[in-house]
């Protein structure tokens, strides 16, 4: 019987040098540890205005699947199709509860200065993720393939046009338009957000101004 | 076949314009049903607040 020979590549007592274990180690030194996904919060997070960043989460995952089966059908399905109709509306009415819950976690962030405790980075993060969402908004509303589409394209096109993005950023184009807000946009949005939870993670909730904890 | 007077006031909301400021009634709506929202956000006691006691430290 042949002996199971095993090997040990990087020992332990060696600083191993594999792409692999720097980025475990960079991966597991994102949070800190059980903080990823906690079952645990702080007393002062039992309000209300604490549930709208992750209600304007759940909405992004209800827009990124009614998003995918939009894709799936087509530009021109939910013209034709009572169940591409009944897609496109939860796809627009999740965006819109999106958009609302997001503004709302905003106003309550802003009047509990969330910046606070080394917090900036969250702070910013999260605008550039309003930022991106607006603009991955603005670009479903021109491939809607209709008249609405035209004609939101046709006012833009002179707006883009003076801070000189219209050449490279071309809002008559629908095939590209198309593509930013299935494919870039997207992706964009993702990142800035799995970003901003991990930082919030990171970072812990931010205690309200009057809290004596956590300053 | 709708009327054209029926295309028209489907095209056509209504806006309310002081100043600059010049926004639909279905966007002030909204808009204000956002601020209703934001305000019983701070003022409505969360299931389970009371609960918490003097002593507020971490809870699950």
């Amino acid at each position: 019987m042949t002996a199971l020979r095993t090997t040990t590549v990087g020992a332990a007592d060696h600083p191993s040098t594999n792409w692999t274990t720097w980025l475990r180690g960079r991966i597991s030194g994102l949070v800190p540890p059980g903080e990823a996904l906690p079952d645990r919060q702080p007393a002062y997070v039992v309000s209300w205005i604490y549930v709208f960043g992750v209600l304007t989460l759940a909405a992004l995952v209800v827009v990124l699947v009614s998003g995918a089966v939009l894709a799936a059908g087509g530009v021109a399905w939910w013209h034709v199709s009572g169940l591409g109709h009944f897609v496109n509306s939860m796809h627009l009415w999740s965006v819109e509860l999106f958009f609302a819950f997001m503004v709302i976690h905003l106003w309550g962030k802003f009047w509990m200065a969330a910046w606070r405790g080394k917090r900036v980075l969250t702070w910013v993060i999260g605008v550039l993720a309003f930022v991106a969402s607006i603009g991955t908004a603005f670009t479903g509303y021109l491939s809607q393939s209709n008249f609405d589409a035209q004609w939101i394209s046709a006012e833009a096109k002179d707006g883009l046009n003076a801070v000189a993005i219209g050449a490279w950023f071309n809002v008559l184009n629908p095939g590209q338009m198309l593509l930013w807000h299935v494919l870039l946009l997207p992706v964009a949005v993702g990142i800035v957000t799995v970003w901003h939870i991990v930082l919030v993670r990171r970072h812990g909730v931010v205690p309200p101004l009057d809290s004596e904890r956590g300053e | 076949m709708a009327s054209p007077d029926l295309l028209l006031s489907a095209s056509s909301g209504h806006y309310i314009h002081v100043g600059v400021i010049n926004v639909s009634v279905t966007n002030l709506l909204i808009v204000l049903a956002m601020i209703v929202v934001f305000v019983l956000a701070l003022v409505l006691p969360f299931p389970g607040a009371g609960d918490l006691g003097p002593d507020r430290g971490e809870q699950s």
